[in-house]
């Protein structure tokens, strides 16, 4: 139940029947008053009762759980959702059956939902949330491999001796490679090209 | 993938009710095309069309299993 119109004798006693019903406090609503009500003439003549309508405010998490859940859905996926909030940080994890398809070739539709999540939790936010999503820990073991792929493509620059152009990688991923090869005193890395199709170059340092 | 399309975009406009779907059927592929309210255009593109771009990642995932290809276009 997300809204409720009640009467009481005073707008506050309305307000506080609505609040029961909708199971919240006051802080979480937006509050109409219809009819502040009148007492009436020795409580008899022209008694009016108030009445109010009463909205709960929309909940940015509970939004895009149920906005994520929907297209989850469609895609005939049925996903748990855990989530995390620190501070201005939000992460859903997904997990269940199937989530392969929710994750996509190299992580395509998870980063896709992640960004159209993002953006829906933010409509219902007053402050900027960041989001993360992730499924079954793909954004650990994602960040493993890169890791891994890191470290071999710099040592093929030093072995050829000659640069090494990566594939195009988002630059939440690009950002973990050069991080990988930051303490890396024999190579140096930097990004060429333009999103999307912007990539990373492993070269060896000369001396 | 009407449903799938509306599920995507509606939450992300300002008015879902002026939102409609026309598909185009050809021969190698299905034509979605949205037509939106004038507001909500550049909402549904994004910057730089990133928005655009993860709309079509999810329906591209959803058709993964049929032969033909699906586009998505944004029309006023």
């Amino acid at each position: 139940m997300k809204e409720v119109t009640t009467v009481g004798q005073t707008v506050e006693e309305a307000l506080q029947s609505a609040l029961q019903q909708l199971d919240t406090t006051e802080e979480q609503v937006e509050i109409d008053v219809l009819d502040e009500g009148k007492k009436g003439l020795f409580g008899l003549f022209g008694q009016r009762p108030a009445s109010v309508r009463v909205r709960k405010k929309a909940d940015p998490i509970e939004e895009s759980t149920a906005y994520l859940l929907s297209i989850a859905a469609q895609l005939g996926v049925h996903p748990d959702i855990q989530v995390e909030k620190t501070g201005k940080h939000v992460r859903f994890s997904l997990s269940g059956e199937r989530i392969a398809l929710l994750i996509g070739k190299r992580g395509q539709t998870l980063n896709a939902l992640e960004q159209l999540t993002q953006l829906v939790i933010n409509r219902y936010s007053t402050n900027f949330i960041h989001f993360t999503l992730d499924a079954e820990n793909y954004r650990e073991r994602r960040e493993e491999t890169l890791v891994a792929l890191a470290r071999k493509m710099a040592k093929k620059a030093l072995v050829t001796g000659k640069p090494v152009r990566l594939e195009p990688f988002p630059s939440f991923e690009r950002k973990v490679i050069h991080k990988a090869l930051a303490e890396n005193r024999q190579v140096r890395t930097f990004s060429e090209g333009k999103e999307p199709r912007r990539y990373i170059v492993i070269e060896p340092k000369s001396v | 993938m009407e449903e799938l399309i509306l599920a995507i975009v509606s939450p992300l406009i300002d008015h879902p009710e002026e939102m409609t779907i026309e598909k185009r059927e050809e021969e190698h592929k299905d034509i979605y095309r949205l037509f939106l309210h004038s507001d909500d255009i550049g909402k549904v593109i994004g910057k730089q069309g990133r928005v655009a771009k993860a709309i079509r990642t999810i329906v591209t995932a959803a058709n993964a299993d049929h032969s033909k290809k699906v586009y998505v276009e944004i029309a006023e």
